[in-house]
């Protein structure tokens, strides 16, 4: 049947359909997708990043220069991650707002149906991952936590830089600390465990075969970033790593 | 009272075109002018609603589900046939309309039924073009299958899911016409009346089944679209809420009911398990293309697991009966030949009430993969319902009443006496004689919506100009209205011990044992005779609880029920009346000595039109001589 | 075998509900659930209890007219509708709660009954292919690969059930708008209409107040027909093509 109704006529300014796709209800998935996978890229770099830990003093110590040394550039990564961590969670509260409004009332009896455990906390893990980003930046950033860290020192080939390695030893021998970060790891696992598997859903990569692969494989990249992180807390608490250097 | 078919002029092939060719046309301007109640929104309704909205008319469709796309067209499952002979296997327009003439017993209009042949092709068209996703060959064309015993290809199929895929179709055309606001749909509303103003069909009275309210709705035209009323068995391959309320309000209106007792009994469907079941279940025909259905030769063997019984204890009664069709036989030979079985005691299963189906030879022959890919999603259905694995045991299915050839009476313009009252679908009586082919009912629906009320309306409608439009408000209106509520207050009034199921049960087991697969006189007689005191007693006896301003699906039933028990004593006085057999319609008394219908074309070659005489009077018979010109009337053979 | 039931019981759409409990005694295990609680009806009908209010029309699993949430799972354990479940699946002395389908755009009408024209205003929004009675082509003008049809027919089985939303920990009715839009966006006849399709229905699906897909899955699993999330990952991918048509003033 003709339906001259159900066709819209010339199609709407740019700006208003760029605005009515960003806050539809898909147009708000795919930005925490895309914001989603900004601060996965950077978790997996901050991770290789640190994981220079091992080598050395000298080694990290010349990551963290270079970052530094970026200056201009390396502030607008920054501005460009915060803002990334920023829309996200500002999204995905909307969502989650929206969510909530959409089923106000619980069946009397749970069933889970498919849905995972990762999948029902995504929100609560994020907020979790979120309390721990401020507390690490206040930790290893700002310096807040303990400013002694400001006054380590190191020199590196008669270069006098920041001596991150030592800011890191004595920092994750505090155990409470190192504690802290591997729950927050553990967290940040569950959250990717879904999040990465899941936004490739959101974005349409995927179809009915590879939707396991890709859920599988967002399993392991979540739990290999768990272990590469947390190997640093627990072998400095546990093995000593660097009590040979550092008193 | 004489009934005239407005049969048009002319050669058979030639009249449909004729007829358009001279059909009055509506200029879109005075279509804007007309408003058309369209009650039903199943294929028939959907398919009229979508396009006479399109042309313009202002239209107020109503269904009881809570939404249009919910019509038991759904359950359809088989396919739709159309002479197309895409399969180049020799079919053609006369072979569609001869097979529907000749599995109608020869008790259908020729006109009709030739027309409904000649639109078959286009409905195939419009639903591809609506994009229903009938099943492909790997070349992209269109696949057939040869269904209920045709000798032809002809039938368009989706998966198992035929009727639903159509019926979307049409759905989505008339949500369409929502959109645009052409077509005002009214889903949980319930037709409880016809109103008629000097005589014409000008309204109906529903009941907004969610608050209750009883209103009237006023319009220039009304189209009953809602379908069958198998569901006066209680037992039946129809949904709940099937009823006959709607052509039964209308008949004591005045609209005459044609061939009540012309019932289709499917022979696969799932047997009775208990007393309470509450529906049957139908399993596709299709089965009977690889199925061999048999009983034991000796009713010992009955109790017997079936891997037990020999070959030679077998009786593969169908292959005997009917060589040359075999488990094809058409519906109401093989519904009758599983009943003879279970009657002379060789039926198996609860109560005896069960003829086996077995796919042991087809998965020798073909391999269970093929069997699995062509059957599996019936085999599941099968082993869901009955917790029975048919790849290892033989289904068990009995015949189940499945459509309803009768309805009201309709000259070739889908019009019946009642000027203005327009009936379409499974509802009217028009096309499939005294037993419906398979596959062939979606057709007639989608004709009749799609292909032949969109050119045959315009013949009343074009008198009607200089009518003033009626409005709710006329006293004929308020009339009937101040009857509904008057009826359904006593439903509530009554406040009696029994339920209204129980009454229904009852009265659905009093038709299967007395005007079911088989019927005579005495039993009829006796069925005359007792339904008035389970009228009596459902108006004294019946339970309805709660109240009428809300939901109350009691009262709902209530009033199924009790246009079921009076619509009863008609369709056991036609079927008493029509000394013969044929087709869906079988007496005892008139078979041949090898038990085969026996038609009397001497004195029953009519359509009985039954004319409703008023409270506690016996209705009159009227008579429309069906005459041939293009077919020779031929005793049915399926040896 | 015989259960007890927890049956969520309201008068109307704007009365507060409760859960009210019934025995079931002596319930054949061939019997449907409905037919459980038919008998169970008949049995409050001898106390004049008024009967429970549920949706139901064909039980053959395909008018998608049932819709009973039962212990937590929208159409109960198992794949299927509510009608097509038997009481075999339970087990004898079973608690059985019983609760309408729940979802914000699903008002409760009565008892376990709830209205679902919410998903009737998605299809009037575009859900259909334009065309014009009785001027189609033929319709072997355009053959069409039998693995896209397999594919549209995979998405066109959708019943229109609703249980998909009530699955959703979120009410999103993604499932089912993306069987639709799957449906008819991969049928050729359907591509014309594609993108304005695609916006309009889930722009409406918004407005109708059903949630936000977080990829659960639940809706997949309790499916009746069948329907795969990956009509969903589709629907995302085209609802985002068809905006950036839309956003650029492209032909859409
Ligand atoms: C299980 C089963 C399988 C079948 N398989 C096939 C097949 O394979 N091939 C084939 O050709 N045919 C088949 N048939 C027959 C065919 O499906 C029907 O005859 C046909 O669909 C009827 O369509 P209809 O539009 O006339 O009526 P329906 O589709 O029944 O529509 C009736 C409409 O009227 C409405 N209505 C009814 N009463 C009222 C009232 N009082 N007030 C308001 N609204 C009312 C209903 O809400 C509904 O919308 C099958 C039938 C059944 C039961
Ligand atoms: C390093 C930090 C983070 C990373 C790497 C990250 C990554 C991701 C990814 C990849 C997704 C999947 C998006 C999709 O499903 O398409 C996601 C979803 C989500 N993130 Fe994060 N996230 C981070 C921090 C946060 C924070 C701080 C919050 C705070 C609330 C949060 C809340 C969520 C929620 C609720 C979702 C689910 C959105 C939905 O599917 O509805 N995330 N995240
Ligand atoms: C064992 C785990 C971790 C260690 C040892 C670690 C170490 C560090 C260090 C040493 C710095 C400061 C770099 C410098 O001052 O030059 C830093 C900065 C930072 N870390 Fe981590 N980090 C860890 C985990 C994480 C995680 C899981 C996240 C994110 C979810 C994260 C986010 C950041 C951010 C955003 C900064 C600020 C970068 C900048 O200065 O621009 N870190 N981290
Ligand atoms: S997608 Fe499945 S669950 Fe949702 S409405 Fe359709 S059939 Fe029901
Ligand atoms: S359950 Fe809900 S979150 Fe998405 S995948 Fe299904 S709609
Ligand atoms: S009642 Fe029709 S699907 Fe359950």
């Amino acid at each position: 049947m003709s339906a001259s109704s159900a066709s819209t006529s010339s199609s709407p300014g740019i700006v208003s359909s760029l605005i009515t796709w960003l806050f539809s209800s898909i147009g708000k998935k795919v930005v925490v997708a895309l914001t989603g996978i900004v601060l996965v890229l950077f978790v997996i770099g901050h991770m290789l990043g640190n994981l220079t830990v091992f080598f050395g003093r000298d080694v990290i110590n010349a990551y963290a220069m270079h970052l530094r040394d970026l200056g201009p550039l390396l502030w607008l990564i920054r501005l460009f991650m915060l803002a990334s961590v920023a829309v996200h969670i500002w999204f995905t509260m909307l969502l989650w707002k929206e969510n909530l409004a959409a089923h106000p009332q619980k069946y009397a009896v749970f069933a889970p149906m498919k849905t995972t455990i990762f999948a029902r906390t995504m929100r609560l893990t994020g907020l979790f991952v979120l309390a721990f980003i401020v507390f690490h930046l206040a930790h290893f950033t700002l310096l807040l936590v303990d400013p002694g860290y400001a006054s380590y020192h190191a020199d590196l080939h008669g270069r006098e830089v920041h001596d991150v390695y030592r800011m890191v030893i004595e920092g994750f021998r505090n155990p409470i600390i190192s504690l802290f970060y591997i729950v927050s790891l553990a967290l940040l696992a569950f959250h990717l465990s879904h999040g990465i598997g899941s936004l490739f859903q959101t974005l349409g990569v995927t179809d009915k075969k590879m939707r396991s692969y890709y859920e599988t494989g967002a399993g392991i990249l979540a739990w290999v970033l768990f272990a590469g992180y947390i190997s640093i807390p627990v072998s400095i608490l546990i093995f000593g790593l660097g009590n040979g250097v550092v008193k | 009272m004489t009934l005239d078919a407005h049969i048009p002029p002319g050669p058979l092939e030639k009249k449909w075109t004729t007829y358009k060719n001279h059909a009055k046309i509506i200029s879109p301007a005075n279509k804007r002018k007309f408003k058309l109640i369209i009650v039903g929104s199943g294929l028939a309704g959907a398919a009229a609603a979508a396009t006479l909205g399109e042309q313009g008319f202002n239209i107020e469709c109503f269904c009881y589900q809570d939404s249009a796309r919910r019509a038991h067209s759904i359950a359809a499952q088989g396919g739709i046939n159309a002479a197309k002979n895409y399969q180049n296997d020799g079919d053609s327009v006369f072979r569609l309309f001869y097979d529907t003439i000749k599995g109608g017993d020869f008790r259908a209009r020729e006109a009709n039924v030739y027309r409904l042949a000649e639109v078959s092709a286009s409905i195939i068209d419009q639903c591809v073009a609506q994009g229903v996703p009938f099943a492909r060959e790997y070349g992209g064309l269109l696949a057939n299958r040869s269904f209920g015993g045709a000798q032809v290809s002809r039938t368009f199929y989706a998966r198992g899911q035929t009727g639903q895929q159509l019926l979307l179709g049409t759905y989505q055309a008339l949500s369409a016409q929502i959109a645009t606001g052409q077509v005002k749909m009214f889903p949980r509303a319930e037709m409880l009346d016809l109103v008629l103003v000097d005589g014409h069909a000008k309204g109906i009275v529903v009941r907004d089944m969610v608050t209750g309210e009883i209103r009237s709705h006023a319009g220039d035209a009304v189209l009953i679209c809602t379908g069958g009323y198998g569901n006066v068995f209680y037992l039946s391959t129809n949904a709940k809420g099937c009823n006959v309320t709607a052509t039964f309000r209308a008949y004591k209106r005045g609209a005459l009911f044609a061939n009540p007792c012309y019932t289709q009994i499917h022979p696969t469907c799932i047997p009775v398990s208990g007393e309470y079941q509450s529906k049957l279940t139908l399993m596709s025909e299709s089965l009977r293309n690889d199925g061999r259905v048999w009983v034991p030769k000796r009713k010992e063997d009955c109790s017997k697991p079936p891997h037990e019984i020999p070959e030679d204890a077998r009786d593969y009664y169908l292959e005997r009966k009917y060589p040359s069709y075999g488990n094809l036989a058409p519906r109401d030979i093989s519904s009758r030949s599983a009943k003879e079985a279970c009657d002379e005691g060789r039926g198996i299963g609860p109560g005896g009430l069960g003829v086996y189906l077995d796919f042991a030879d087809a998965i020798k022959r073909l391999g269970r993969a093929v069997v699995e890919e062509r059957y599996s999603n019936l085999f599941e259905m099968y082993e869901n319902i009955t917790g029975e694995n048919a790849y290892e045991r033989p289904m068990r299915i009995y015949p189940a009443v499945h459509y309803t050839m009768g309805g009201s009476w309709v000259d070739y313009n889908l019009m019946s006496n009642v000027p203005g009252l327009h009936v379409l679908g499974e509802a009217n009586f028009s096309d499939h004689g005294a037993n419906r082919l398979g596959a062939s009912a979606l057709m007639q629906g989608l004709a009749d919506g799609y292909f032949v009320i969109p050119y045959t309306i315009g013949n009343y409608l074009a008198a009607q100009f200089d009518q003033r439009h009626p409005q709710p408000s006329d006293p004929a209106f308020q009339q009937t209205e101040k009857e509904v509520r008057e009826r359904v207050q006593r439903l509530l009034d009554i406040k009696g011990t029994r339920s209204v199921d129980s009454f229904h049960r009852e009265l659905g087991l009093l038709m299967w044992d007395k005007c079911g697969m088989a019927r005579d006189k005495a039993g009829l007689e006796e069925a005359i005779a007792r339904i008035p005191k389970l009228r009596e007693e459902f108006w004294t006896n019946v339970k309805v609880l709660g109240a009428g301003e809300n939901i109350n699906q009691s009262l709902e039933k209530a009033g199924r029920v009790a246009d079921f028990i009076e619509f009863g004593d008609l369709m056991c006085r036609d079927a008493l009346d029509r000394n013969e057999s044929c087709g869906g319609h079988f007496r005892t008394e008139y078979q041949t000595p090898d038990g085969e219908a026996l038609r009397d074309d001497e004195n029953y070659a009519h359509v009985s039109a039954w004319k409703y005489e008023g409270e506690g009077k016996e209705p009159t018979r009227i008579k429309e001589e069906l005459v041939f010109e293009q077919v020779k009337l031929a005793t049915r053979s399926y040896k | 075998m015989n259960f007890t039931l927890r049956v969520w019981r309201q008068n109307g759409p704007k009365e507060s509900g409760r859960f009210e409990e019934y025995p079931a005694h002596d319930i054949p295990s061939d019997a449907s659930f409905l037919e459980m609680l038919d008998i169970v009806n008949e049995g409050l009908i001898e106390k004049s209890v008024e009967p429970i209010t549920f949706d139901h029309d064909c039980r053959e699993g395909i008018c998608g007219t049932c819709s009973l949430t039962i212990n937590g799972i929208p159409h109960g354990p198992g794949r299927g509708t509510t009608c097509q479940l038997y009481m075999r699946k339970f087990s004898d002395r079973d608690v059985i709660t019983v609760e309408p389908f729940r979802a914000a755009p699903f008002p409760v009408l009565r008892d376990l009954t709830v209205d679902r024209s919410a998903f009737d205003r998605i299809i009037q929004a575009g859900g259909f292919i334009s065309e014009r009675c009785g001027s189609a082509p033929d319709a072997n003008a355009l053959p069409i690969p039998k693995t896209i049809a397999d594919l549209a027919m995979d998405a066109a089985a959708c019943i229109g059930c609703g249980a998909c939303a009530a699955a959703c920990p979120n009410s999103s009715a993604m499932l089912f708008v993306s069987a639709k839009t799957g449906h008819l966006g991969l049928l050729p006849q359907g591509k014309s209409e594609k993108n304005r399709r695609i916006l309009k229905m889930v722009r409406t699906m918004d407005e109708e107040g059903f949630g936000n897909c977080s990829n659960y899955y639940a809706c997949e699993a309790v499916c009746p027909a069948g329907i795969p999330a990956a009509f969903i990952a589709r629907l995302n991918r085209e609802y985002t093509v068809a905006s950036a048509k839309e956003t650029v003033g492209a032909a859409y």
